[in-house]
């Protein structure tokens, strides 16, 4: 099996996340008022689920546009974080295609993505990148058609059905895995617990505080396993 | 209402700054070796980041008007188990799935 179609098969599940997430914003974005080209353009432009229902309630609320940009923006910091991640595995492909990689950056495309390339460190530069496309086809595209079917459908759509929690129940599935070593349980349990202790703090800041407090303890944890081995 | 000029700003400019925050890496840095205290952080980014996101989801989901929920903290409890052990990222989605599924049917 080529090294897209694996990408392909593997990003199949995310269509459970992706569809009702989709649907879900081109409902929300259509009740405030959006057009359908309005609602689409959003989702092709920003691609983003959690930023874009951000930038939406705080326009709702009639937010200063510098606020919404800079909060929809605080949301996305992350990508930053996967963008440095992923530059020792893709960061050889020409300039276009690291272009293309960066449209299509989102949580599904690089957890996916670091997932594998962790599992199988002998791919090749252009095998990784043949498995990035090939995760982003049932994810990104999906996501456009997801919103212009929520538009559509407008407010048929029943939140009951316990759907918002599609998103944490694929990336814990994802998570697992990849929690190989100590060092990487120490991240991940550090990150989660500064995620919780700082959720107070505004514009989603406590992910982000989480997240670099969960990368300096993997850091940290990895020297010092390492250097209890040597001992 | 919202006013059709601010709209088309937010959209630009927030299609502008998350591609620019995307990019901003693997744009500039290319192939560049990156020093070796970053990579060693950087290994680590998915393990982190990712728990960051959705511990709050799982502890205080949004559906639940942010109040912890038997159901749910079953299902993610399972879905790291299973995933954990079995290593295998369908299994543990779908075992997460099947909770989710006969909680909302026992409990309403």
């Amino acid at each position: 099996m080529s090294s897209y179609a694996r990408g392909l098969r593997d990003g199949l599940p995310f269509l459970l996340m992706v569809l009702p997430f989709g649907m879900l914003f081109g409902v929300v974005a259509t009740e405030a008022g959006l057009s359908l080209i309005e609602t689409v353009s959003f989702s092709v432009v920003v691609i983003a689920g959690a930023a874009q229902f951000t930038a939406l309630s705080l326009m709702n609320e009639h937010a200063p546009t510098a606020v919404v940009l800079a909060s929809a923006l605080a949301v996305n910091l992350r990508m930053a974080m996967y963008s440095a991640s992923l530059t020792p595995h893709l960061g050889s492909t020409p300039l276009w295609q690291r272009a293309l990689i960066s449209y299509f950056l989102v949580d599904q495309t690089y957890a996916g993505s670091m997932l594998e390339f962790e599992k199988r460190p002998s791919l090749s530069l252009s095998e990784k990148t043949a498995y990035f496309f090939g995760l982003a086809t049932p994810v990104c595209p999906p996501w456009y058609l997801a919103t212009l079917l929520g538009a559509w459908l407008g407010a048929a759509i029943p939140t009951e059905l316990g759907l918002d929690f599609a998103v944490p129940i694929a990336f814990l599935a994802m998570i697992a895995p990849m929690l190989r070593t100590p060092a990487h349980k120490v991240a991940a349990v550090t990150a989660a617990c500064f995620a919780l202790g700082f959720a107070w703090l505004p514009y989603n800041f406590g992910l982000i505080v989480g997240g670099i407090s969960g990368m300096m303890a993997g850091a940290q944890a990895e020297q010092y396993f390492e250097s209890r081995r040597r001992t | 209402m919202i006013d059709s000029t601010t709209l088309w700003t937010v959209i630009i400019g927030l299609g502008f700054g998350s591609f620019a925050l995307r990019f901003i890496f693997l744009g500039f840095v290319g192939n560049r070796e990156l020093p070796a205290w970053l990579l060693r952080h950087l290994r680590y980014t998915a393990v982190a980041v990712l728990p960051a996101l959705i511990a709050p989801l799982i502890l205080w989901p949004g559906a639940n008007d942010g109040n912890p929920e038997p159901t749910r903290l079953l299902a993610a409890a399972v879905t790291l188990g299973v995933g954990y052990v079995s290593k295998n990222v369908i299994a543990a989605m779908l075992s997460g799935a099947l909770v989710m599924v006969a909680g909302g049917y026992l409990l309403t």
